[in-house]
């Protein structure tokens, strides 16, 4: 996989939904427009709904990565300030 | 007094007798679980008024107000419609027709359901027919308005098709689909196996790159039943693409149940006597515009 660079990370995999969405996108919000964030998110209902969520949200999904953990991570591009 | 009260018409009106002596608990009619402001006001004064200052929500969206004076009927009758508001129905005919928010509202939506319903209920409410008979849409598979309860369901879904030029292999849509129908290729490439596909339409709305086309279609499920027998409503023709296809598949079912069904019968009981395979050649005729 190749690696994305990225300016900020946030680790939810120690929330529950619907905190997760809420966790990242308090994050997200702290950004630049143009930044790049690595999320990284637990199997199961996070990695199913968070990139939709965050889609949503008018953000640009660049990429989800596997880490072969039991987790993922998403690298989003900030959409707006 | 109390004698000369004709039970059966006023249950047509949505009148249900209460076990108090000469009070009914008065069902209104509601289509897809909206009802303006000016209705509620309406049912509240009424509630108030007429009633003992409460209402009850049935399990199928409906409103009911109890404890109504047989003697203040009329009067009732006339102050709800003032507000817009009707009565219900009880006994054998259609039923309040039911609907979650759909697309309009809700973001997992694949189809209008409100309006979807409000079409259902123009063309069927009040049907006389050998007995009950519910509709009931339902926007997507998270199935919030449980299609497969009703004689006839309608859940709405995506026929997809999967654009590999606009795909920037993200992988988002291999873990938002839940029936693993979605895998990608060495090339990056997604491949989709439409044996284990459900219509969900979750690639569809979690792709950021536009990477599916897609169409909004009507699964439709028949004979569901969820009272003293449970049965799911079964599924018989594939996901149907528009409209009017969808109603004439509708009309073939209530045909068949005011054709075969014996009076107090319900569907899932009329299909068991009569025998599925009529039932499904009807259907299909109907589905491919025979
Ligand atoms: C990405 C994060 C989220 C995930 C994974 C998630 C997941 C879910 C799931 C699976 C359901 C059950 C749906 C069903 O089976 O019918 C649900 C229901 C619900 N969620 Fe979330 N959700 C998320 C975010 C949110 C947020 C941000 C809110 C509100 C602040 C929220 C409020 C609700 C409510 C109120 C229900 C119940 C709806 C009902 O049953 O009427 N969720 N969620
Ligand atoms: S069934 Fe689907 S469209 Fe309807 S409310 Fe539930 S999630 Fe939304
Ligand atoms: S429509 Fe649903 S089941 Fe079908 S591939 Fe897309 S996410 Fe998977
Ligand atoms: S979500 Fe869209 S862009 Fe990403 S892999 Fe799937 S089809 Fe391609």
């Amino acid at each position: 996989m190749a690696d994305i660079a990225f300016d900020e990370s946030v680790d939810i995999t120690d929330k529950v939904c619907p905190l997760t969405f809420v966790k990242a996108k308090v994050t997200l919000d702290e950004l630049d427009d143009g930044q790049i964030l690595a999320i990284r998110m637990n199997d199961g209902e996070p990695v199913q709904n968070v990139p939709r969520s965050i889609k949503d949200e008018g953000h640009q999904i660049l990429k989800l990565d596997d880490n072969g953990d039991g987790t993922y991570t998403l690298y989003v591009k900030k959409v707006g300030d | 007094m109390a004698e000369q009260i004709d039970y059966s018409s006023l249950k047509k009106g949505g009148f249900m007798r209460q076990k108090q002596k000469g009070f009914f608990s008065l069902r209104l009619a509601v289509v897809g679980g909206n009802l303006t402001a000016e209705n509620i006001k309406t049912i509240a004064e009424v509630a108030e008024k007429y009633g003992h200052g409460y209402v009850h929500m049935t399990s199928r969206q409906g409103v009911e107000i109890p404890f109504i004076n047989f003697n203040d009927i009329e009067e009732v009758r006339a102050k709800l419609l003032e507000g817009g508001v009707k009565p219900g129905v009880c006994g054998p005919r259609v039923r309040t027709v039911t609907a979650c928010q759909g697309s309009a509202i809700c973001p997992s939506g694949c189809i209008d359901s409100y309006e979807l319903a409000k079409e259902f209920d123009e063309r069927y409410f009040g049907r006389e027919l050998p007995h009950k008979f519910k509709f009931g849409v339902t926007g997507c598979m998270n199935n919030c308005l449980k299609s497969e309860e009703n004689d006839l369901g309608v859940k709405g879904g995506y026929i997809i098709d999967y654009k590999a030029d606009k795909c920037i292999s993200c992988g988002v849509c291999i873990k938002a689909c839940r029936e693993g129908a979605l895998s990608l290729d060495d090339n990056g490439k997604v491949v989709l196996d439409t044996s284990k596909c459900n219509n969900c339409g979750r690639c569809v709305k979690s792709c950021p790159a536009d990477s599916w086309d897609y169409e909004p279609g009507y699964i439709v499920s028949f004979g569901g039943l969820f009272g003293n027998q449970i049965y799911k409503g079964e599924q018989i023709v594939p996901i149907i693409k528009d409209k009017e296809t969808l109603f004439r598949v509708a009309d073939a079912a209530i045909d068949f149940f005011d054709k075969h069904a014996n009076a107090g019968e319900r569907f899932r009981k009329t299909l068991q006597r009569v025998g599925e395979e009529e039932f499904r050649k009807e259907i299909q005729a109907a589905y491919e515009g025979k």
